[in-house]
Parts: structure tokens; C-alpha cells; sequence
């Protein structure tokens, strides 16, 4: 269970990204993040794992205040929360398994991780991760020879060899096309019901996100504007996250891809007879 | 503009100087600027003719070099060059490795930053010779004072592309493994290494080929190796000798540049 009280920060342009964000993830839930670029989406993942420091605050997970822990501390609490990226974030020089064993980093010492010696059970852990996201036969490659779809189920599995206690998960379908980006969701929600992980994904397809999510939460400037399941999402709550302007030309812009999606089907039906 | 009424000529606007006055003025000056600079420089005709002929004693030596009667000092001289080579570039980018990491912004607190910096800056500001002619004041001739100075003049090189180049890393790879919980020490080996490590390889290749180069300069100054020997034979004035040795450098030049170049590519 994750609680946020009262997060906000504040950049030292004097931008603030997050104000005043109360929130709390139970065990299991799949919680949707969208809004606008600049609604400070990424800023809220980030300040949980404290790759960004929040300004002010408390991040309860499971009872440990992550805010204000020293460096040792807060590293032992990275090891619970596993992070997904949207550009994927494979070191892309290391093979597949040494990006899935890196999520061990947190629990092995340096020398261990510095000789490529990692305990039997981490190893074997590994293995049946790879198996998992369907990947076995690709542990030996080099991870820049995958494709988007192989990378990101690398990033799922190095993520959760982490054995997290929390998703932490950044745009994960947003370099990936729409069949591929469906088949990510899948196996994300599916992984998060096998271990009954709670997970914040941020997402700016809001289709996708009302197909996959149980929960949905609407950022706007940095605060909560909507929380909610995905079908009570609708025109009007749209609109208080995007704004009246943009809601309609992203509507627009939806209904011009899938009329061209659309148009393209009849065309290739037509060449098919 | 429809049809013919669109103008037919066109001409590029002026870039720096906008003002045309001010443009002819510029032109005007570094004409006359360069007439008074080439008139300064004085000639002695008499002196280049002299020496128009101890260059063609240079190139008929260049021409018929001798390899044999001085070859045990050649050899000798050859030997120090390439082991002072050698050396240096290992101990060199031994010590450049830690200080390119240290001077690496993203990677260092502040202090250690300006302080390995600082390190580079003074490396690279002084050129080899100076720091040649320091060593051997201080150490004697021969290949020891050379040595030093290839290891120190390697630092300053190394270490600042190496720094550079972690500056440049993708830095989401590394707020990755370091949202695993990994360590300083781990992110740098899983996160910025095999980031950087080709481009490590490549310069240390590049470098072996510079100091190579260099080790035939200072000797000149009597830092050892083959610059040693040849600074003797042209002492001598055996032309032929000079022209063999400067035929080996070539020679081996042009072997490391193509090896490192072929290493290099294979290691991308």
C-alpha cells in the first residue's frame, strides 16, 4: 500500500510541478495517471523513488516515510519499488540478462555485481522472468539488437526481479505501436494480478488507459483534478484535465487516426478480393 | 505576385558585417595588415641559399639512407621509444580513468570535480617538450624523463575526452539502474561503463599512436628513444642515418594508424 500526503514540488525555477497531491495505492491496484504534458505526471513517479526530490510532503510505502531517508536507507528502499521507462532505459551494451539481473544491483555487493556472480537463486529467478515475458531464448543478446516490444518486456522483467512491493511505471507504450503497446499492457496488468503489485502507470492514451486500468487519476498543473474508475471518465471530466481546447483537437485528432485506420482496412479488404 | 511580377534575381544578404562601408573597411584593413606583415619579415638570401644545399645533402640522404652502419643505435633507440610508448600509454590511462571520472560533472561531487578539473588543465596546457625539458632537468636524460612525460601529457588527454564523454552519456540508463538501488560504484560499472567503454578503447588506441609520435620529438630534447638518435646522426651531419630513422618512424606510424583505425571499427 502506497500513501502520498500532501506531496509537492517545487522547481528551483520557481515552477511548481506538484501541489498539495494526496493520494493512496492499495495492494493490487492498478492505478492510471494521465493528463496533459506538464501536469506533472512524471514528476509524481519520480518524486516516489526520489530520482526527483519532493519539496514537501510524506510517501508512505507500507509504513516507511521514503521522504528525508539518508543514502543507504534510501537505497535499500529502491530495491522495493521497481520502475519501468518509457524509452525503455536498457543499458543497451549489457546482454538481456544482465539488464534483467541489474534489478538485483540493490541486493548483491559490489563485488558480486562487478564479476557477473550472482547468487544460484537470483540467477535462477532471472531465468524464469525471461520465461515469463517470452524471452528466454534472448538472454544472451545484446539488448540493443530487440525490438521496442522485446525491450520494454526486458524492462518489465528487470523490474520485477527487483521483487518490488510497487510498479512505478512512465509512459510504457509511448515508443511502441498500437498492437505492441496493447500486448505491453496486458502482460503489465497481468504481472501486477499474479503478485498483486500496486501499480501507478502514467499513460497518455486515454483509450488504452480506460481498456486497462482499474483506477484512473487526472492530473492537471500538478494537482488532482479526477480519481475514479475508468467508466466514470467521461466528456465532462475530460475536459477539467485537458481543457476544453485541447481535449477537443486530441478528440479530433483520434477520430481523424481511426477514420484513416478505418479507410486503410477498406482499402486492403478491397485489394484482398 | 502572380506570373512575371516575382523578382528574377536574387543575392545572398550579408551575414556579419551588415554595414557595406564597414565591410570594405574590413577588407581594405587585413590587405594592408598582411602587406605590412609579409614586409617585416626579413630575409636573409644569402643564409637560404647556403642552406638550399645542406637540404638537398638532407634528401640525397633521404634517398640512399643508411640503414647498417648505425643500426645498433637505431635499434637501441627504437626499443626505448616504443617500450617508453607502451608504458606510458598503460600508466597514463590508468591514472586517466579515475580522473576522467572525477572530473565527469554527473558523476562527481562538486569539490572532487574542480580539483581533477584542475589536474586536466594543467596536463593539457603544457605542451610535451616543455614538460620533457622539466623531467630531464629533474631526472636526467634518457627514456625514465620520457616516460613521465608521455604518462603526464596522456592524462590531461585522456581524462578530459573520457569525462566528456560521461557527460554525454544517455542519462536515463542510469536513473535506471540507480532506481534499482544500486550503489555509486555499481551504477557506474552497469550504467556509464559500457556506455563509454568503446570510445576508452578507441582513445587509448589513439593515443598510443600520439605518444608513439611524440616519443621521437622529445627525444630532441634528450627525454631518449629514437628523437635521441636522430637528434645525434643530424648533430653528425649523417644525413643518411637521419633519413633511414625518419623513413622507420614513418613506417611505424603509419602501422599503428592503421591498426588502431582497424581496431577502432572492429571494436564499434
Amino acid at each position: 500500500m502506497l500513501t502520498l500526503d500532501g506531496l509537492s514540488k517545487t522547481y528551483r525555477t520557481g515552477d511548481s510541478a506538484l501541489s498539495d497531491v494526496t493520494l493512496s495505492v492499495p495492494k493490487g491496484q492498478i492505478m492510471g495517471l494521465i493528463g496533459p504534458s506538464g501536469a506533472g505526471k512524471s514528476t509524481l513517479i519520480r518524486c516516489i523513488n526520489r530520482l526527483v526530490e519532493p519539496t514537501a510532503g510524506r510517501i508512505l510505502l507500507n509504513d516507511v516515510n521514503l521522504v528525508g531517508l539518508g543514502k543507504s536507507d534510501l537505497r535499500r528502499q529502491r530495491r522495493r519499488i521497481g520502475m519501468i521507462f518509457q524509452e525503455y532505459a536498457l543499458v543497451e551494451r549489457l546482454t538481456v540478462m544482465e539488464n534483467v539481473l541489474s534489478g538485483r544491483l540493490g541486493y548483491v555487493p559490489f563485488w558480486r555485481s562487478f564479476l557477473r556472480k550472482y547468487p544460484e537463486f537470483d540467477i535462477q529467478r532471472a531465468y524464469q522472468l525471461l520465461d515469463r515475458v517470452g524471452l528466454i531464448d534472448h538472454a544472451d543478446k545484446r539488448s540493443d539488437a530487440l525490438s521496442g516490444g522485446q525491450r520494454q518486456r526486458v524492462g518489465i522483467a528487470r523490474a520485477l526481479a527487483q521483487d518490488p512491493e510497487l510498479l512505478l511505471v512512465d509512459e510504457p507504450t509511448a515508443s511502441l505501436d498500437p498492437k505492441t503497446s496493447r500486448q505491453i499492457m496486458r502482460l503489465l496488468t497481468e504481472v501486477c494480478a499474479e503478485r498483486g503489485l500496486p501499480a501507478i502507470v502514467n499513460i497518455h492514451d486515454v483509450p488504452l488507459a480506460q481498456q486497462f486500468m482499474q483506477r484512473i487519476v487526472g492530473l492537471r498543473a500538478g494537482r488532482v483534478v479526477f480519481d475514479g474508475p475508468p467508466d466514470r471518465l467521461k466528456e465532462d471530466a475530460l475536459t477539467t484535465i485537458y481543457g476544453e481546447e485541447d481535449w477537443n483537437t486530441m478528440r479530433q485528432g483520434e477520430e481523424e487516426q481511426s477514420q484513416a485506420e478505418a479507410d486503410a482496412r477498406d482499402r486492403i479488404a478491397a485489394l484482398a478480393q | 505576385m502572380t506570373g512575371t511580377s516575382a523578382p528574377t534575381s536574387w543575392r545572398r544578404p550579408p551575414q556579419i558585417i551588415k554595414d557595406r562601408r564597414w565591410r570594405i573597411a574590413v577588407q581594405i584593413g587585413i590587405v594592408v595588415y598582411l602587406v605590412l606583415a609579409f614586409g617585416s619579415v626579413e630575409v636573409n638570401w644569402i643564409r637560404v641559399y647556403d642552406g638550399l644545399e645542406r637540404g638537398q645533402r638532407f634528401i640525397m640522404g633521404f634517398l640512399q639512407p643508411d640503414f647498417s652502419s648505425r643500426w645498433r643505435d637505431i635499434s637501441q633507440g627504437l626499443i626505448e621509444s616504443l617500450t617508453m610508448t607502451l608504458t606510458s600509454t598503460v600508466v597514463g590511462v590508468a591514472i586517466s580513468v579515475p580522473i576522467g571520472i572525477g572530473a565527469a560533472r554527473n558523476l562527481a561531487p562538486r569539490w572532487i570535480y574542480y580539483i581533477c578539473r584542475s589536474i586536466i588543465a594543467v596536463s593539457r596546457s603544457l605542451q610535451e617538450i616543455i614538460i620533457a625539458i622539466f623531467f630531464v632537468a629533474m631526472f636526467g636524460f634518457g627514456p625514465f624523463a620520457g616516460f613521465l612525460t608521455l604518462s603526464f601529457a596522456t592524462i590531461g588527454f585522456i581524462a578530459k575526452l573520457l569525462a566528456d564523454d560521461i557527460e554525454e552519456i544517455d542519462e536515463t540508463q542510469a536513473e535506471a539502474v540507480r532506481s534499482t538501488g544500486a550503489t555509486w560504484w555499481q551504477v557506474v560499472n552497469y550504467a556509464v561503463q559500457p556506455q563509454v567503454m568503446p570510445r576508452l578503447i578507441g582513445l587509448s588506441l589513439y593515443r598510443l599512436d600520439i605518444n608513439f609520435r611524440e616519443s621521437a620529438v622529445i627525444g630532441i630534447v634528450g627525454a631518449g628513444g629514437i628523437g635521441a638518435t636522430l637528434n645525434t646522426a643530424i648533430d653528425r651531419y649523417e644525413y643518411d642515418s637521419a633519413g633511414a630513422i625518419l623513413l622507420i618512424i614513418i613506417a611505424i606510424v603509419m602501422v599503428a594508424e592503421y591498426g588502431s583505425s582497424y581496431l577502432r571499427k572492429f571494436l564499434q
